[in-house]
């Protein structure tokens, strides 16, 4: 029988160790072996966004990722957003903004947007929209969307 | 997707090793954003995967001004348009890093890997042949250099042999007076394949051309260096005449096919106001730049 | 782009509530921001294993034979199933929810038996330990076909002498079966008036054709089940789904079990739209589950939800209208050619109800046209079928404004159907907002904004959607600290248990934060109607109200009974219990609440309802675009939505619906289409080449909220989900035409299309 791979990594902030097959993908590992179901699948193919994490400090569609990739890198995935019981500014403005419907590209995007506003604390509705343009939405047409990323944008800066 | 083994050499020699030993059995994994969809939907096999991201040549960026720019295969489009000589000396570079998928896909793909793969809609080649960018390939026989005009073949083919890898990817210097731009058509605007799309670079003296090149996405087999367009821009005066005239000579050279993404006429015609628009952007570039 | 000041507005609420209106977080909003949700594809249970399905290359072919011994081989392999696994369907119907259907439709639909009759068509299904193994084990099984000719559009299958689909069909020719073999199931007729006179009385009739392409939902999580055939004999399904009991009562009829053996639990549901109310893969994954004594999880790819599942029809429709000089409409023909895919069912009659149902026409003839293709079966899209006729009306009524000199505000305002207007399909209209959203529309400041430039131009159009009823159940428990516990069955696509427990709350006097919404499963709450044609809010809404005001009235006997009184004494006013027999006795809600176990039990109100009463609602846009005349590329600079909702429960949750229906709609309009080739192949069935409009595509969607109450709703409430869809391509199409003088007659209008018919008009042809 051919072996699984080891590989350690740090996902959401957490040394965490699992076994995969060369062939799944980071996707598949973090909902089927570590359990963390809020990063989605919708295309499996780099399109759609859903699948969003933070890897090695960059926006990254986990579909086309390998989980064996992993190998010493810092992933973070939706469930890592909020700081322990509190959401995160991000979060909060998505629930106020009701910048969700159905919800499920909302990990993903949430993952996105709150990258974006790590770098760029003060970014414009087109450099929004630019930067969110590989997350597809198919309930809210974005307009809620850009509002809470403003908003929350606003928020963070207020904090500091 | 089929089972396949996963390797990550740390040097150029042990990925050319791996290769050589497995030859067509063997794909290389940069970002993976075409490798692993094609292995997904089966396009291509696969029974070793060899990752090339650890491998310190392959994942440089290095400039100086006198022997220009060197990028290595696997470094990620976002490292390319946040780079900072880049963007001073090479924005043709930055406006083909930055349109490549989105945000997502620009956090792993490559230039180096958009070239390997040979598309016929690559948006990255173009824009490399306008800058007259060269790749260094190292195999079991050693090294060599292949211009980026000469790389693909046929609609995903490209000329390497079994064993060998590409390394890097290198752009002259930047002449004075010179300017360089990617544009594409898509019908969104962000995450689709190029209908059709124009790489072009220019060289300007006193108000004359002193050379262009251009290039086409998406009307050939493979991306279209076309010189006779260049040619016919040299030594003609900057003005909107001989712009047209270089945008026609391209419109003509395009060969496209009727596909889902656009038809033969509709295609040959973008050709030129692409062409068009993109020598006016560069011309405006080098003018800015002395 | 957009109005940077702008604020959604609203226009004619002529009523306030304390908790109705107002846009509390939804109360499963936690879960969905921290993962936490949990998704059909998220469920695991103990021995899980896995399902795939194997699809017909061929749009059009007979099964000869299916080998599945070497599938049934592989090491990792627990069960295959055919269609020989299970019962033929006969000639049952089913009643879905929304009229009898034959069985046989959705049980071949689900495996095909003796015909494969699309592309992605379903024919056999293996479980093995993981998803890589039971795609590899499916290359292992062996389908021996016998292709056939494909007819892949409505006027090529009805064609005389054109490849049949089904060797049983026959035409239903105006209400009555014939002997006619055919890909045509029906053709049906609406008249009103007499369509000779009235085109005799018109000044100006203007005819035009029309053809619209395939296009799907595009929600972003595909179709999922996890399904457990228990050793009881009972099945436990877990499912992404519009309609629990619609996917029960179907499998349980495909299965042949009683209802009763079937529970389905629905999941959190990452978007429908009408997609996710067919079955398709639950009882394969339940078969799966009894041959192999495990749980069962199928998630479809993406591919095999744009293969596989009901696209909206692509049709070709005809519209011929007349108007006389004053403006006033005299006559309306229309002729919808609907694709219904391989079984019949096109959404046909909704588009006929809706073609010209905003204008008070005298002389109206309606054909509509069912028809079978070599496509996925189609299913309903929002608003289904009304999106491709108002593409043609909206069309012909902007063109006779611009003949007559008039604004086509002012012409649709003039013909406006109002209380008491016939449509042709029979019912006379209640009070509806279509001359209020007109008018919403003409005084608005984007109506008047300047557009300056070259290649832009404005667009307008309207739409209309009747909604359905349907029925839906809830209970209301009370808890002893005075908060709610509210059950219902409507799947939350996008806040919906929150207006909900909104509509609760408000009947008694609650804070939103004491009321707990959950959404349950088949065997926790009375019958309900799929989430779907714009029901759940005022339908469910409704059943909740009628459930807490019967937990009002019980609570006024127990109040009543601990003051030992006479119950019609006792009221209930903003929360408190007031007795008026002259004494002083009051107690608030949370005051009574503990009290109930010790004074006869804990109180759980209930309604089941079916209501009547159901408000249509209108919908317009007004849109800016500039054409880039070299490209063809439309770039939409404005976007204002108007609908007439009737009440905003939730106005977030309103603007939410107009915002994903319009940018549906623009999708629609300008992209979105079903490539096939001649074989009968999608050649675009991934989501770089279907393409959705991305966050870059869309500029800001203002919206403007008119509340014209529907008599039928105790807060007014007309449903909001669909009738946002139809009116956008009309519009764009009105807003390029402007721009360009060019008459886009074909969805979607992309770049190649328009540029095709920038240069038809300038004459050029090289």
């Amino acid at each position: 029988m051919p072996r699984k791979v080891q590989v350690q990594t740090k996902l959401n902030g957490e040394q965490v160790e699992f076994l995969c097959e060369p062939r799944q993908s980071l996707l598949e590992v973090l909902r089927d072996e570590l359990g963390l179901t809020g990063t989605k699948e919708g295309c499996n193919d780099g399109n759609c966004g859903a699948c969003t994490v933070m890897f090695d400090g960059r926006i990254v569609t986990s579909c086309l990722v390998l989980a064996v990739e992993a190998e010493g890198k810092e992933i973070t995935t939706v469930e890592g957003i909020a700081a322990g019981n509190e959401l995160h500014p991000i979060q909060q403005c998505f629930l106020e903004g009701a910048a969700l419907q159905c919800g499920v590209c909302t990990p993903g995007i949430l993952v996105a947007a709150k990258a974006l506003l790590d770098q760029d604390s003060n970014p414009s509705e087109e450099k929004i929209r630019f930067w969110l343009a590989n997350n597809l939405c198919r309930c809210t047409g974005y307009d809620k969307i850009v509002r809470s990323v403003q908003a929350a944008a606003e928020k963070m800066q207020e904090a500091r | 997707m089929q089972w396949f083994e996963y390797a990550r050499p740390e040097s150029v020699d042990e990925a050319v090793r791996l290769l050589s030993e497995h030859g067509e059995k063997a794909r290389v994994l940069a970002g993976g954003t075409d490798v692993l969809v094609q292995l997904r939907g089966g396009f291509r096999s696969a029974d070793w995967v060899v990752d090339i991201k650890e491998i310190p040549e392959l994942n440089g960026i290095a400039w100086d001004d006198s022997s220009g720019l060197t990028i290595g295969a696997a470094v990620p489009c976002y490292r390319v348009y946040e780079n900072e000589d880049v963007k001073k000396h090479y924005p043709g570079l930055v406006d083909v890093a930055s349109l490549i998928g989105g945000t997502q896909i620009q956090g792993r793909a490559s230039l180096g890997g958009n070239l390997c793969n040979a598309a016929p809609s690559a948006d990255a080649v173009p824009a490399m042949i306008a800058l007259e960018a060269s790749g260094r390939v190292v195999g079991p026989d050693g090294a060599r250099t292949i211009a980026v005009e000469d790389f693909c073949i046929a609609p995903g083919k490209n000329v390497l042999k079994p064993g060998e890898l590409l390394v890097s990817l290198h752009f002259p210097a930047p002449k004075p007076h010179s300017g360089a731009h990617y544009i594409r058509f898509i019908p969104r605007n962000e995450m689709d394949i190029a209908v059709a799309g124009a790489g072009v670079s220019v060289v300007l003296d006193n108000g004359n051309f002193a050379s262009a090149r251009v290039a086409l996405a998406s009307v050939a087999p493979t991306p279209l260096f076309v010189k006779e367009a260049g040619e016919a821009l040299a030594g003609q005066p900057v003005n909107d005449e001989s712009i047209q005239r270089a945008a026609e000579i391209a419109k003509q050279a395009a060969k496209p096919i009727d596909d889902m993404r656009g038809t033969k006429r509709y295609r040959k015609h973008l050709c030129e106001v692409l062409t068009r628009r993109a020598l006016h952007i560069a011309v405006e570039r080098a003018r800015g730049n002395n | 782009m957009s109005d940077q000041s702008y604020e959604p507005s609203m226009v004619l609420a002529t009523k306030t509530f304390d908790v109705v209106g107002t846009r509390p977080v939804r109360h499963d909003g936690a879960d969905k921001v921290t993962g936490r949700a949990i998704y059909g594809a998220d469920v695991t249970l103990p021995g899980l294993i896995h399902g795939a399905v194997l699809r017909s290359p061929h749009a059009h072919a007979r099964i000869k034979s299916i080998d599945t011994s070497k599938a049934e081989a592989h090491p990792q392999v627990r069960a295959v199933v055919t269609s020989a696994d299970i019962a033929d369907a006969g000639d049952k119907t089913v009643d879905l929810g929304e009229g009898l259907t034959r069985l046989a439709f959705i049980r071949n639909n689900v495996l095909a038996r003796a015909k494969v009759l699309y592309r992605g068509h379903a024919v056999a299904a293996v479980a093995a330990a993981s998803v890589h193994d039971a795609l590899e084990a499916l290359n292992l099984i062996e389908v021996e076909y016998e292709p056939l000719p494909p007819v892949l559009t409505a006027p090529e299958a009805m064609k005389e002498g054109a490849s049949l689909l089904h060797d049983d069909l026959t035409t239903t020719e105006l209400g009555k079966p014939t002997d006619k073999l055919s890909n045509v199931a029906s053709h049906f007729r609406h008249e009103k008036g007499d369509i000779e006179k009235g085109f005799a009385d018109a000044d100006l009739i203007l005819e035009k054709e029309f053809d619209t392409s395939t296009v799907h939902q595009g929600y972003i999580e595909p179709h999922n089940t996890t399904a457990l055939w228990n050793n009881d004999g009972r099945i436990q399904i877990w499912t992404s789904t519009q309609g629990p009991f619609t996917i029960r009562d179907t499998t349980a009829a495909i299965l042949e079990k009683p209802v009763s053996q079937v529970r389905v639990t629905p999941t959190e549901i990452g978007g429908g739209f009408g997609g996710k109310i067919p079955v398709y893969i639950d009882p394969v994954a339940a078969l799966l589950s009894k041959k192999s004594g495990h749980p069962v999880k199928i998630v479809m790819s993406r591919a095999d939800v744009l293969e596989g599942t009901g696209p909206t029809p692509g049709s070709h429709i005809k519209v011929k209208m007349g108007v006389k000089n004053d403006g006033t409409m005299v006559a309306a023909q229309a002729s919808l050619a609907y694709e219904a895919g391989a079984f019949p069912g096109a959404m046909v009659i909704p588009a006929s109800m809706c073609v010209f149902a905003a204008y008070d026409i005298p002389n109206v003839m309606i054909d509509g046209y069912d028809v079978v293709v070599n496509k996925p079966s189609t299913a309903a899209y929002r608003a289904p079928g009304a999106t491709n006729a108002a593409f043609a009306t909206e069309n012909i009524v902007s063109a006779m404004a611009e003949k007559l000199g008039v604004d086509p505000l002012d012409l649709r305002l003039n013909n406006a159907s109002k209380k008491g207007t016939r449509r042709a399909d029979g019912p006379k209209f209640p009070r509806i907002g279509c001359v209020e959203v007109l008018e919403a529309m003409k005084s608005h400041p984007h109506y008047s904004a300047p557009l300056e430039g070259p290649n832009r131009g404005r667009g307008v159009a309207i739409g209309f959607w009747f909604n359905a009823g349907l029925p839906s159940a809830c209970n209301i428990a009370v808890n002893a600290d005075g908060s709610i516990t509210l059950v219902e069955g409507s799947p939350d696509i996008g806040g919906t248990r929150t207006s909900i427990a909104m509509q609760a709350a408000e009947v008694l006097g609650l804070p939103i934060e004491n009321v707990s919404p959950s959404v349950v499963d088949t065997d926790s709450v009375g019958y309900t109607a799929v989430t779907g044609g714009s029901r759940v809010t005022f339908a469910t809404g409704l059943a909740a109200i009628r459930a807490a005001r019967d937990v009002r009235d019980q609570m006024i006997k127990r109040a009543a009974r601990i003051w030992g009184v006479d119950a019609d004494t006792v009221e209930f006013e903003k929360g408190v219990f007031i007795s008026r027999n002259g004494t002083e006795n009051r107690m608030t809600f949370a005051e009574l609440a503990p009290q109930l176990a010790a004074t006869g039990g804990p109180i759980v109100g209930r309604a089941g309802v079916n209501p009547p009463g159901v408000g249509g609602s209108f919908a317009g846009n007004i849109v800016d675009v500039e054409i880039d005349p070299e490209t063809g590329k439309v770039t939409i600079l404005r976007f204002t939505a108007f609908q007439d909702a009737g009440k905003a429960i939730h106005p977030s949750y309103v603007e939410g619906q107009m915002q994903g229906g319009s940018a549906q709609g623009i999708g629609w309009a300008l992209n979105e289409e079903y490539f096939m080739n001649p074989d009968g192949k999608m050649m675009n069935s991934s989501l770089l080449d279907y393409r959705m409009p991305t966050s870059l595509d869309l500029p800001m969607i203002d919206t403007c909220i008119i509340e014209v109450a529907n008599p039928g709703h105790p807060f007014g409430a007309r449903g909001v989900g669909e009738a946002n869809i139809i009116p956008p391509p009309a519009a764009l199409a009105h807003a390029i035409h402007n721009a360009v003088d060019i008459d886009m007659r074909r969805l979607p209008m992309n770049p190649v299309a328009v540029m095709e018919a920038i240069w038809q008009k300038n004459g050029v042809t090289d």
